[in-house]
């Protein structure tokens, strides 16, 4: 029998905001425990909590890039259960009115054609704190820092039938998300974060096969990984005859495998109500249009703009807006030395080949603007060649050397004034009497061995063009 | 709404408390007379109503996104039966 | 004159007069506790040094003119829900016996603020969930006027601590009749505020679409006094009101004249005591005599308060109660061994029955399956509720009631069936749910020599009206200056 494998996504993204959702804490990552929190994020008795605007503001910008309905009257609602990472015990989230809905991402469906993965709903919501397990005293310790940090939970529908669907909806979302300024989106730091519901029916059949969703996955590597051996997993047991479950399985990334957590059967009963504590937020039209004139560039408009103004092939522009690292290092560096294709080239040469090489993940960017345009503008003027450029671009990149500085003081400037030349040929003139003979004999091929050692002895810092000149000039 | 000792149980389970066996024939029978009476809720005609979670018509109240806090862990902490490394502590938590 | 027998407008002017010292007024009450609140049990915590030293620096305060309020130096006492830095704030629950706040409930630095010295923590119900102050787990407070009684509840503490004068003025909290109806058990004057006219931060939430802190005091002007100090915005509190300020001089005046009172007959019907029935109508003739049209209409939506009330504020409370787990603050169970067990044992070990009873009672109403039938059909009841009165205040300037069916019932008598507990709210529910202000104040005695109670019901934000109303009834009669005499 064939199998189709249906998908639907729950992604959560914590928010670039300074302060947490409810109270002015920073949501700055890592700090010793407990520095980030105060006595509305602990919970403490008495304590109210009191809306970020700026919350809000994102999940609109969020919503109108995902083609969302903005939910014009907004209300909360707590969602209750108890553990030591939800000091409150309820966690404040939207149930019956999330701030946005109805709206897609357009993807490649299989067989090229273009699709709309739908997405559900998005809504606003606080993060839960951290739990560390000390092995030395078999306990668990509690540390609320990510407590509150602001959420959005962005659903979509089960509109997915491969892997490669989720991907490049990941991508995508993570490309919105970026460029609109929401979330850095560092899966490492767990600000983006995705769940995946699946089911398998056979080919053809309408209705949905029992769903598990799986949780902790913390790359789109081990997203793909998960999806492939939860679909086979639930084909095999159906082929045998069995039963899929539903319920929660936590994705194992070092052994390979998914196991289960909770089934439905213990489920929880999450008792939601309207939060008393925070009144309605209604949103205006005004609002909605004021941030929509005010939102940063998509990928789409950016692409559009880079081959229209700046005339790069479309070919770079996919890869330059595929991260938000690449077009701010882009961006910036073309206006410090005019020059897109140049920029464009050196960051999809050599400093994608940095990154790789060095395991770094683009958001983590060591090389900054200036230095990537120093070393753009040397070359370009030829005070360097190409290959001191991109050692020069090596080691700003590794060891943030100051481009210019480093060509001065390691002596690595192309020779420009053409009389300090002949000395040093005449000297090669000189110890290669053999292949100079050769040449004058009327073997040409012989120039090639004269100009090696040429360069070599000009350790590579005069132009080929004017040595290879000069030599003629002296030999001819 | 009929109450019995299942449901009782269920709510002890739900509210993370547990009644002796005493208390909870006794809450059995109060929360009987209470959800009873409050049943005659139902002779009110609510239809189309639509609820209100809100006495007042006060909406839109925000902070601006200004970090205000500074460490206090010891404060946060100061009340905490239990704990260490700047941290809570509560027995282990199994996945 | 006695320091205590002044109202707290009389000390504060004797005190900026310089006829009485910060000091001396704190001495005088603190000595009064001491000879009387082993009986009574006002208080949970009394906050002697701290008040002398604060004492101290209010009277520096006074001569530099840094406190120029009515209320400078004037002793208070607050209910043990309102979070104090540094003082023990125990809710009157075994689960927060030792903790002690890190922060100010915004009242406080508003007292603060008006060069006020807190004398102590007053005793309440459990969480604020009864109306006779007997949940409390750090026992039962007497009524002033027979120590067999209770003072009524849930700031059954702060109402007994005004009536015995071991506090001039109080601030209790009001979340179904929490304030009113203490204060008519007790013979003084108490005023619930608009819902948001006055910020909860730093108020141990009950229910929090409900509660409401408020002054309890001797007569009316001492509660608009400490209303003026206490109400208004706080960005920290994102229901409170931007409303316009109260004016203490409109409430002062005391004008009555050409107002028209509604009294709700639901309100005289089935149930009430045959006196307190008629302290009310006889309130009625005084306002008529001072030139108020008083007249008696239907509102039969008042029976379906009751349930409404106990299931939104169960439902709010079972959720507010969870954070109270054994890990943050307060109780935590010496005999657990696992997650699970902390939270059961600390939970189970920590609260008392009734807190208990209603927990489960919210987590019942909340659960899935039933939430429909009752929770939401609870906030369509309270959409009903808010238009009903809505209704009424077209027709009428404000309405006139009691506020318990009863006056004092002896201490033990309501405990054992709770649902005839819930009953004698029937009152004072109504008002929390449709968020609009009202005010106890005493209209009689029974022929126990018990005190009797009525309550003026107004618009919202319009605490200046009731509070002038109650004072015309007040400069007209006498029951307000009626002392119990203590043992």
């Amino acid at each position: 029998m064939e199998w189709e494998i249906v998908m639907g996504l729950e992604v959560h993204t914590e928010l670039a905001t300074k302060t947490k959702i409810f109270c002015g804490c920073s949501t700055e990552f890592g700090g010793e425990a407990n520095t980030h929190v105060c006595e509305i994020c602990s919970g403490m008795p008495g304590t109210l909590p009191l809306l970020n605007r700026r919350v809000v503001e994102f999940a609109i910008r969020t919503g109108l890039a995902t083609h969302c309905d903005i939910t014009r009257k907004n209300k909360f609602d707590r969602k209750n259960y108890f553990y030591p990472d939800l000091p409150k015990a309820y966690q404040i989230s939207q149930l019956y009115f999330p701030i946005c809905r109805n709206g897609y991402i357009p993807v490649t469906g299989a067989d090229g054609a273009p699709k709309k993965i739908g997405i559900h709903e998005i809504h606003m919501e606080e993060d839960a704190g951290k739990l560390i397990h000390d092995a030395f005293t078999d306990s668990t310790l509690v540390d609320y820092n990510r407590c509150g940090v602001p959420l959005l939970e962005i659903v979509s529908e089960p509109d997915f039938r491969s892997a490669a669907e989720v991907i490049e909806y990941l991508e995508k979302l993570r490309a919105i998300l970026q460029f609109t300024g929401v979330s850095d989106c560092k899966m490492q730091e767990g600000s983006l974060r995705a769940d995946v519901n699946l089911s398998v029916r056979p080919k053809g059949q309408t209705a949905f096969g029992t769903r598990t969703e799986m949780k902790n996955l913390n790359s789109f590597r081990a997203i793909q990984r998960a999806i492939a051996y939860e679909a086979e997993r639930q084909i095999e047991l159906l082929e045998d005859g069995g039963e899929v479950v539903q319920e929660t399985r936590r994705w194992d990334d070092n052994k390979g495998i998914s196991y289960a957590m909770r089934s439905k059967e213990d489920a929880q009963d999450y008792k939601y109500f309207p939060e008393p504590d925070l009144p309605p937020i209604e949103i205006s039209e005004e609002t909605i249009e004021r941030i929509r004139a005010s939102m940063p560039e998509l990928p789409e408009q950016k692409k559009r703009r880079y081959t229209e103004e700046l005339g790069l092939p479309e070919y770079d522009t996919s890869i330059l807006t595929s991260e938000m690292a690449y077009v701010k290092l882009f961006e910036a560096t073309v206006a410090l030395c005019d020059s897109p294709k140049d920029v464009a080239n050196w960051i999809m040469g050599e400093v994608m080949k940095l990154l790789s090489a060095t395991a770094t993940l683009p958001e983590n960017m060591p090389l900054t603007p200036e230095a990537l345009a120093a070393v753009i503008n040397m070359v370009r003027a030829g005070k360097i060649n190409r290959g001191t450029g991109k050692t020069v671009l090596e080691k700003a990149f590794c060891d943030g050397v100051d481009p210019e500085q480093y060509v001065a003081a390691h002596n690595l400037a192309q020779i420009t004034d053409l009389s300090a030349l002949r000395p040093v040929l005449e000297e090669v003139i000189a110890a290669n009497e053999k292949s100079v003979s050769e040449y004058k004999a009327g073997r040409t091929q012989a120039m090639g061995y004269i100009m090696g050692q040429a360069m070599r002895a000009l350790k590579g810092k005069a132009p080929a063009q004017e040595v290879q000149k000069l030599l003629h000039e002296m030999l001819d | 709404m009929q109450i019995d000792k299942d449901l009782v149980m269920y709510l002890e389970k739900l509210g993370r408390i547990e009644l002796s066996e005493a208390q909870r024939a006794a809450t059995e029978k109060d929360l009987q007379d209470i959800l009873t009476y409050i049943d005659t809720l139902n002779e009110l005609d609510t239809d189309g109503v639509e609820p209100a979670s809100h006495s007042f018509p006060i909406a839109n109240v925000m902070r601006e996104d200004e970090v205000t806090n500074t460490a206090r862990p010891e404060a946060i902490l100061q009340n905490a039966p239990n704990s260490r490394d700047g941290c809570f502590v509560v027995p282990k938590t199994v996945e | 004159m006695d320091i205590r027998d002044m109202t707290a407008l009389e000390l504060g002017r004797a005190i900026r007069a310089g006829s009485v010292g910060v000091r001396e007024a704190a001495e005088s009450y603190f000595a009064a506790i001491e000879a009387h609140d082993a009986l009574y049990h006002c208080y949970n915590t009394v906050c002697k040094d701290e008040a002398l030293a604060r004492a101290d620096e209010v009277q520096k305060g006074i001569a530099e003119g840094r406190f120029t309020g009515a209320l400078a130096g004037v002793p208070i006492g607050i209910k043990d829900n309102i979070c104090t830095k540094g003082i023990r704030t125990t809710c009157s629950s075994k689960i927060l016996e030792n903790f002690v706040p890190t922060y100010d409930a915004t009242v406080m630095q508003r007292l603060e603020k008006a060069g006020m010295v807190m004398l102590g923590k007053l005793n309440m119900d459990e969480f604020a969930m009864g109306s006779t102050t007997e949940t409390s787990a750090t026992g039962i407070t007497h009524n002033p006027w027979d120590p067999d009684r209770i003072p009524g509840g849930s700031s059954g503490g702060a109402a007994a601590a005004v009536a015995a004068r071991l506090a001039p003025v109080a601030l209790g909290s009001d979340t179904g009749g929490s304030i009113r109806q203490p204060a008519s058990f007790c013979g003084v004057s108490g005023l619930k505020p608009t819902y948001g006219a006055v910020s909860r931060y730093g108020l141990v939430a009950y229910a929090s679409s409900l509660d409401q802190i408020g002054p309890l005091g001797r007569n009316t002007d001492d509660c608009a006094a400490l209303f003026a100090v206490i109400e208004g915005k706080d960005p920290m509190d994102g229901t409170s009101a931007d409303h316009e300020t109260f004016s203490f001089d409109a409430a002062a005046a005391g004008e009555i004249r050409g107002k028209k009172i509604g009294i709700p007959a639901d309100y005289l019907g089935e149930g009430i005591a045959p006196e307190v029935k008629q302290a009310v109508l006889d309130a009625a003739e005084v306002y008529k005599a001072l030139g108020a049209e008083v007249e008696i209409f239907p509102m039969p939506i008042v029976k379906y308060a009751i349930p409404a009330y106990y299931i939104i504020a169960c439902a709010e409370a079972c959720s507010n109660l969870s954070r109270y787990d054994g890990i943050k603050y307060g109780y935590s169970s010496p005999n657990a061994e696992s997650l699970l067990e902390t939270y059961i044992r600390s939970r189970s070990e920590g609260f008392g029955m009734e807190v208990k009873r209603r927990i489960m009672l919210g987590n019942f109403v909340l659960s899935s399956g039933y939430y429909d039938a009752y929770y939401n059909k609870a906030l369509k009841a309270k959409r009903l509720i808010s238009k009903a009165m809505d209704d009424a205040f077209r027709r009428y300037d404000m309405l006139l009631g009691p506020v318990a069916p009863t006056a004092a019932m002896k201490i033990g008598e309501s405990l054992s069936d709770p649902l005839k507990m819930y009953l004698g709210d029937i009152y004072t529910v109504m008002i929390n749910i449709a968020g609009v202000p009202a005010l106890a104040v005493p209209c009689g005695f029974t022929s126990d020599g018990l005190p009797l109670g009525m309550q003026l019901i107004g618009k919202p934000y319009a605490e200046a009206e009731i509070l002038a109303a109650a004072k015309a009834y007040q400069s007209a009669t006498d029951f307000h200056k009626k002392f119990p005499t203590l043992q």
